[in-house]
């Protein structure tokens, strides 16, 4: 298979327009006679089926939880960066760009970078239009602040409820879409199969999760924005009901899957407290502005952090890293923290977590004023571990927070099956090995207000696309195979809760494919893996019948995926055989323990393609050009 | 700790329910209110029992989905507090503990715990946004905004959605989730175009769905886990009345 970016070549800055100015259009008297199915509401989703909406086509939008407005879009604290150079520090479109390449490790497209650095001042005219309560200066003007690694502020936020904010604008704009009938919601629906016909994406299959039925959905394209797959490691930070199989399904049926190794540690998380853990909580990384990082220089050292004098304390960022000290990229943060754990220098009961202290920041600006930058988070985490963050330092420990990797897409965000589009955290395209902060919020909004509205007209306007119901055996087949899927589950009838299998292969996927990856941890993975399959199979619980609201039935069924696909994220972490960016290969690093590229052997995007359960997928390379920010060692020193 | 549940259960939105008695042993008081009864669903699952169906998804308090009233409390006793970060230490060892679900006219039970709150959605789809397409807006920074009002419409924007205002007040009013909505907006330069037109369709929505009227007990500001104030009630009439007599 051959892969074709359709990067647009010639100067950079002008590709995008270019490209915009040769794609096709759709005439606005036609486009209400296009349906459009668009599978969640996040930011990705809700801003492009609210922009459909706008410029009228006909859009279905569907989503697992009750509302949109819950898509886990919502809990992005930090902010949301944008190029607009307002505090005249410096920054630029081309900056943002060189930025987000470096901080990608260089293994993203450079093209779809620079059109993202572009878009970026786009979104928060848009956003502030929609009413977004940014934070603002005395003078009246939007305020920004410099957040996770960047060395100008160009971060925009609305306290530490940012993603909430932007949401919620995309989501009262796609509520206003429902009012004037271009958009039909249907909340409570989960996305079984993804229906091809001809070779092209032309419908869906969902479960509605209040009545248990089968449903089929036909369109003219269908346009997945339904999130990464942090949770195939049980503890993450995302939301409890995040999943991979509406991805997972289509990689079933066709779609490549790119870079699935490439996930990010989040360095400030709240630590595991015991078994019963359902989640984990993040702490805006923006923490890292005010507080400092450090452990007790001696190993096992157990006193109270008050007790320990200065001289006998390693702030270890600022030590390594003079120049980024508590700012350096996610990445290295977390490493690091692992680390000096691992060193026995960990703090808290179970000496898995760094200090995260404020003392000199409450010196230096005053209670209250650290209190308004961060008054929700040091509340946040007061409620879950009962301690005060004003007296006594934090203790934080990484978790899995986003996945960089997910389907392969083109420039116009479509994948290699024809009409299925991917936005969002589920492509893979802009963040390259390791993203950078405050730049989620920028592609899911960038790739639904303003790429989506513009290569979706290309595709509708250049694919033949004759008329297709849901009668047509394709459907038929698909909604089979969906119901299939739940009979099995429910035939099982073991005596093994689903959670304690999910938190099991959690465990492997931690310890071995997490933050440090070596290739005897992944074959061990790789090894562990089907057996847990196997058992999954064999002796799951899925209590209840498929015909009304079943939670249990709905975890099965994620679950089922992620048993599946975390072998393919294991195949991609050992065939990777170089560090890069948030894939940490122990094999290649410098001597000082740094994450070693090897550009020779593996500038490229791994797209690989399903062959089978339990079978070694299929490896189709894209290599990766870069003319503009030319591939060297990171450095944050 | 060992606690005694007594649990809503109902099988469907057209049948009756009822309370059922669970006992929870082995509650560490670092878990939180949801992960208590993760624990409990993991051994009806076990047993091949119908788990408990609550509703949930962020667990950090942000994105509204979970709601349960325990012991007569939406979202139970902490004041600005979600029930997925209520955590254990809250109660005591021997303690017997009622969780019911939300309960208003306008809210069905879909089944046990959880509810239909799409009503609300209908609330923000007859008006609560302002209507600029995407494409078309000016810079930023080409509307300024005292950093006081802008504060004061965070505070209103910060509303989650869940409903819990809904099940706390005993006409099952949606006034402090609508006036959130409406303050927001109404605080703000881009809201403005819109502000009489909003008001109104949304309280006439809020009036279709079924929810009741406000008579000032003040219990939604008492149980919201944003702690959104009861003066948006007050700005909410203003406009409403303001709207009317221009209209």
């Amino acid at each position: 298979m051959k892969l074709d970016a359709k990067s647009p070549s010639g100067p950079i800055a002008g590709r995008w327009d270019r490209h915009k100015f040769e794609m096709k259009l759709v005439n606005p008297a036609n486009k209400r006679k296009y349906t459009l199915i668009v599978v969640g509401t996040g930011l990705a989703g809700a801003s492009a089926a609210a922009s459909l909406g706008e410029l009228g086509y006909n859009v279905l939008n569907f989503c697992i939880q009750d509302s949109p407005r819950r898509a886990h879009s919502i809990a992005a604290q930090g902010g949301i960066n944008a190029a607009k150079n307002y505090q005249n520090d410096g920054d630029s479109v081309y900056r943002l760009f060189y930025d987000t390449v470096k901080g990608g490790d260089y293994r993203s497209r450079e093209s779809n970078v620079y059109r993202l650095a572009q878009l970026s001042v786009n979104i928060i005219d848009q956003c502030v239009a929609q009413g977004v309560p940014f934070a603002r200066e005395y003078g009246g003007l939007l305020d920004n602040r410099s957040f996770g690694g960047a060395q100008v502020s160009r971060t925009f936020y609305a306290r530490g409820q940012t993603g909430q904010q932007l949401l919620l604008g995309a989501y009262q704009s796609l509520m206003r879409q429902v009012h004037e009938k271009t958009v039909t919601l249907f909340p409570r629906r989960e996305m079984l199969d993804l229906v091809l016909v001809d070779g092209k994406a032309r419908g869906i299959i969902v479960r509605n999760l209040t009545n248990g039925k089968i449903e089929r959905y036909a369109g003219d394209a269908v346009i997945l924005a339904t999130g990464g797959y942090g949770t195939a490691y049980y503890l993450s930070t995302n939301a409890v009901n995040a999943n991979v199989t509406a991805a997972w399904r289509a990689h079933k049926r066709g779609a490549l899957f790119a870079n699935p190794c490439y996930t990010q540690i989040h360095p400030t998380c709240i630590p595991v407290s015991g078994e019963h853990q359902s989640k984990l909580t993040l702490m805006s990384e923006s923490l890292r502005n005010d507080g400092r990082v450090w452990v007790p220089k001696k190993k096992g050292d157990a006193r109270p952090p008050a007790q320990i004098p200065e001289a006998e304390r390693d702030y270890y960022l600022e030590r390594k890293y003079p120049s980024f000290g508590n700012l350096v990229p996610r990445d290295v943060a977390s490493r690091n923290a692992k680390q000096v754990c691992d060193e026995g220098r960990g703090v808290g009961d179970s000496r898995l977590s760094v200090y995260l202290d404020f003392t000199d920041a409450i010196k230096r600006l005053g209670v209250d004023e650290v209190k308004e930058k961060y008054g929700n988070l040091f509340h946040m985490y007061k409620k879950i571990t009962d301690e005060d963050a004003y007296r006594v330092p934090m203790r934080i420990y990484p978790a899995i927070h986003y996945t960089m990797g997910g389907l392969w897409v083109d420039y116009n965000l479509m994948s290699n099956v024809p009409g299925l589009h991917v936005l969002g955290e589920a492509n893979f395209s802009d963040h390259g090995a390791n993203r950078l902060g405050a730049s989620a919020l920028m592609q899911g909004l960038a790739d639904g207000y303003f790429v989506i509205p513009y290569t979706i007209g290309h595709y509708l306007a250049s694919s033949p696309l004759p008329k297709v119901t849901t009668d047509h055996d394709a459907f038929k087949q698909a909604a089979d195979n969906a119901q299939q899927g739940i009979n099995r589950l429910l035939a099982v009838k073991g005596h093994r809760g689903i959670r304690e299998i999910h938190r099991e292969l959690g465990r492997i996927l931690w310890d071995d494919v997490g933050m440090a990856r070596t290739e005897a941890s992944l074959k061990r993975a790789l090894a562990a893996i089907p057996g847990l399959r196997d058992e999954f199979w064999h002796s799951v619980s899925v209590p209840g019948s498929p015909d009304n609201l079943n939670q249990s039935l709905e975890y099965a069924g994620r679950v089922a995926d992620y048993l599946e696909f975390a072998e393919l994220l294991a195949f991609d972490a050992l065939d990777r055989r170089e560090s890069c960016g948030g894939h940490f290969r122990e094999e290649s690093q410098t001597p000082d323990g740094e994450a070693l590229r090897d550009d020779a052997n593996f500038t490229y995007v791994a797209a690989w393609e399903f062959k089978g359960v339990g079978r070694q997928p299929e490896l189709h390379k894209e290599p990766l050009e870069f003319e503009e920010v030319h591939p060297t060692q990171r450095s944050y020193k | 700790m060992r606690l005694t549940l007594k649990i809503w259960r109902q099988a469907g939105p057209n049948v009756a329910g009822r309370l059922v008695v669970y006992a929870a042993d082995h509650v560490s008081p670092d878990m939180s209110f949801l992960e208590m009864l993760d624990v409990v669903n993991e051994g009806l699952i076990k047993k091949g029992e119908d788990a408990i169906a609550f509703d949930s998804d962020c667990r950090e308090g942000i994105c509204g989905m979970c709601g349960l009233v325990v012991n007569g409390i939406p979202h139970g006793p902490d004041r600005g507090t979600t029930v997925c970060q209520l955590h254990m230490r809250r109660f005591k060892d021997g303690d017997t503990i009622t969780i019911e679900p939300w309960r208003a006219k306008a809210f069905p039970v879909v089944k046990d715990l959880v509810v239909d709150r799409s009503a609300f959605d209908r609330i923000i789809a007859a008006g609560g946004y302002v209507s600029v397409n995407c494409g078309g807006a000016p810079d930023g920074n080409a509307i300024p905004i005292s950093k006081d009002v802008s504060e004061l419409a965070m505070d209103s924007a910060a509303c989650i959605g869940c409903g819990a205002c809904v099940a706390a007040c005993k006409n099952a009013s949606a006034h402090l989730f609508m006036s959130a909505k409406i303050s927001h907006l109404a605080l703000l330069p881009q809201g403005q175009v819109e502000r009489a037109r909003r008001v109104v369709q949304m309280v006439t929505q809020a009036d279709a769905e079924g929810f009741g009227s406000c008579s000032n007990e003040g219990e939604c500001e008492a149980v919201c886990p944003k702690e959104i104030p009861i003066s948006n009630i007050a700005r909410m009439t203003r406009e409403y009345l303001r709207a009317v007599v221009r209209i």
